[in-house]
């Protein structure tokens, strides 16, 4: 059916270890090459840590999937050396337009904040992205292996590794691994044989989602509808991908069948009663589907990490799924790396549950927010919906209970053991917990930008005196020093507006762009006490102390 | 309590004629709607979160 975009086959080749025989113990496997492994993958070769992907396909994402993409996760890909490329195919976007019935409700515009390398969102297939990930997957074939058409169908645990049964079309090997990252979505087959929980809400609704080819000049805007005259009692959205594809998205009811609703007699007169009778289109993709809100128990099982899909589904109302993925890898990557170097206690893993739980409970609470706006559960609340979408019309404070998905952003890890809390007064900036900011920047007399500056490791970002160390020594882990008005400049002012950084200001940055603790000067003790903090070296004492 | 519960409506007997009054030629899912509708435009001058939340209980009582 796809007019516009072939699917790249991965070559399957037997590995060494199959052919031989006899299992060889890796330091990291993960299972997945989904958007979520193979952004694991390439985080891991940045830390030095070498990994083999399994993937029981040899594609990248078949369907219609993910097609918003925040900030964040785009940082992150930056981080990882392929946000351009997806950025430069993307879709930029910032209006978006509600109507509810005939009407256009209200409008809103996402003000991207200027002086970010990152746009706030893109649209973009999310195949596109896969084959992105892969091709920077292939540069680094020193540090991946990415094997295709290599499906784990059991596995065993142990105290110090796992041992993986894995199929291939040369039939079934055994492989042992120190660490493995469970990437294998939402039906992931490592959870349960962990026999871990996912529990959660499961909607009563379904949706179909047609992704179409069509020239017309529909603006590049986020159109939504509540109630539409085309569509009646349900809701609607359009939205623009690359290669003139759109996302249509109708809301069909728990009733309708699945079988008839994907039918082309079907879906061609619903899409002509949305887009006008005049606008010819041709269909790229259709399916429909039900949605799920429910995360996994812990994100830790011993020496088995969870991430992405496997260990949270949300509904795709406000664009979480992968954007979230992506995130649970920044904050994995760094601490694997500690760990396996001996260079923090094995307990900092633990800090991977405390924090991305957190997250994923924030993403859980929004997408079951905005499900329950788009999909009101009673007649009670379906009547306060209409009125705030009717009110909204005429009146500004309206407005903002409208919930037709919230824009992914990430979740401070307000709470974490990790952060080290404020003890002198700051003026706004960054939180202890918060990811960094973007900033422009000069380096070397070139324009630059704060977050390609932070690199892999603990950073001591310092405005005002400056230590005479390039690099300071924390126990088994060091410190890089950036300095303000010495390694950068402050081209436009906004990294010291940004981090209240005008009366001298020392940030100790973790390796995913997270502040653990910041003070108003240099003090090597109170720094040394943080970086023991952040990675996990003093969990006792907190237990006990405070 | 955050909440007024004592008498702050000057003249009852106008107020809820007006209330009524409102409703009188509405369908139920009209009246339904207005009185959504009514609420929301009241919490939103109250605005004060615990406010709402105690009105909220008080009225599920
Ligand atoms: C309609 C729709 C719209 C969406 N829109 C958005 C959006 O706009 N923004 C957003 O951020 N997210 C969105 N999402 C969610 C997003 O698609 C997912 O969150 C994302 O794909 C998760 O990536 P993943 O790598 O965790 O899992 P997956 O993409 O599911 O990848 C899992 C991989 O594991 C492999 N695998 C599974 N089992 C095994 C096994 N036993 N052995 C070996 N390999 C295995 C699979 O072949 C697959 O390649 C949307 C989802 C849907 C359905």
């Amino acid at each position: 059916m796809l007019n516009t975009y072939t699917w790249p086959e991965y070559p399957y080749i037997q590995s060494e270890e199959q052919k031989n025989g006899t299992p060889v113990r890796h330091p990291v496997v993960i299972i997945g090459a989904g958007l979520i492994g193979l952004t694991a993958a390439l985080d891991c070769a940045r830390k030095g840590i070498k990994t083999i992907i399994l993937d029981d396909n040899n594609t990248v994402s078949v369907g219609s999937r993910a097609v918003c993409y925040a900030k964040r996760p785009l940082e992150v890909w930056d981080r990882l050396g392929v946000a351009d490329k997806m950025v430069e195919k993307g879709i930029s976007w910032n209006l978006g337009k509600v109507f509810f019935k005939e009407d256009l409700a209200y409008e809103f515009d996402l003000l991207a904040e200027e002086g970010h390398k990152m746009p706030a969102m893109i649209n973009l297939q999310q195949y596109y992205c896969e084959q992105y990930l892969v091709d920077e997957v292939m540069r680094h074939t020193d540090m991946i292996d990415l094997r295709w058409k290599h499906r784990l169908i059991s596995m065993t645990r142990h105290e110090d590794h796992t041992s993986l049964q894995v199929e291939t079309p040369d039939g079934v090997f055994t492989m042992e691994s120190d660490w493995l990252i469970a990437c294998d979505g939402a039906n992931s087959k490592v959870r349960e044989m962990v026999h871990a929980e996912f529990t959660g809400q499961f909607f009563q609704d379904r949706f179909l989602i047609a992704d179409v080819v069509m020239k017309a000049d529909f603006p590049t805007e986020r159109w939504f509808w509540f109630d539409p005259l085309f569509h009646k009692n349900q809701s609607a959205l359009l939205h623009k991908q690359s290669d003139d594809v759109w996302r249509l998205d109708f809301q069909m009811g728990w009733d309708a069948d699945p079988k008839e609703a994907t039918k082309p007699e079907n879906v061609i007169p619903l899409i002509k009663a949305m887009l006008g009778n005049d606008t010819e289109f041709d269909l790229e993709w259709v399916s429909i589907y039900q949605f799920a809100c429910r995360r996994i128990d812990n994100f830790r099982y011993g020496r088995v990490l969870f991430a992405g899909d496997a260990a949270h589904q949300v509904s795709p109302f406000g664009a979480r799924g992968a954007n979230t993925g992506v995130q649970d890898i920044d904050n994995l990557a760094w601490k694997l790396k500690l760990v396996m170097a001996g260079a923090a206690p094995d307990s900092l893993l633990d800090s991977y549950n405390e924090e991305r739980s957190f997250a994923a409970d924030d993403n859980l609470l929004n997408s079951t927010r905005s499900t329950d706006f788009i999909t009101p559960k009673n007649k009670g609340s379906r009547i306060f919906r209409d009125a705030v979408l009717e009110l909204s019309k005429k009146y500004e404070f309206a407005r903002p209970l409208v919930n037709s998905g919230r824009l992914s952003t990430p979740t401070p890890y307000v709470n974490s053991s990790l952060n080290t809390p404020d003890e002198e007064d700051f003026d706004g900036g960054i939180l202890p917990g918060t990811n960094c900011i973007d900033a422009p920047i000069t380096v070397a007399g070139e324009p630059g930008w704060l977050l390609n500056m932070l690199g892999e490791d603990f950073t001591l970002l310092v405005f005002g005196d400056a230590p005479g160390e390039r690099e300071i020594s924390c126990g088994p882990v060091s410190v890089r020093v950036l300095t303000v008005g010495d390694d950068i400049e402050d081209r436009d002012g906004l990294l010291a507006a940004r981090y209240d950084g005008e009366n001298g200001a020392v940030y100790l940055i973790r390796p995913d762009q997270h502040v653990a603790a910041r003070w108003r000067k240099f003090d090597q003790d109170k720094i040394a006490a943080a970086m023991a903090r952040a990675t996990g070296q003093m969990e006792t004492k907190t237990a006990a102390g405070e | 309590m955050a909440l007024n519960l004592k008498k702050n409506i000057a003249r009852p007997d106008d107020f809820y004629q007006e209330l009524i009054d409102m409703q009188r030629d509405l369908s139920e899912e009209e009246a339904q709607l207005m009185n959504a509708k009514l609420i929301l435009i009241l919490s939103n001058h109250i605005g004060d979160a615990e406010t709402l939340s105690e009105a909220m209980k008080l009225a599920r009582d």
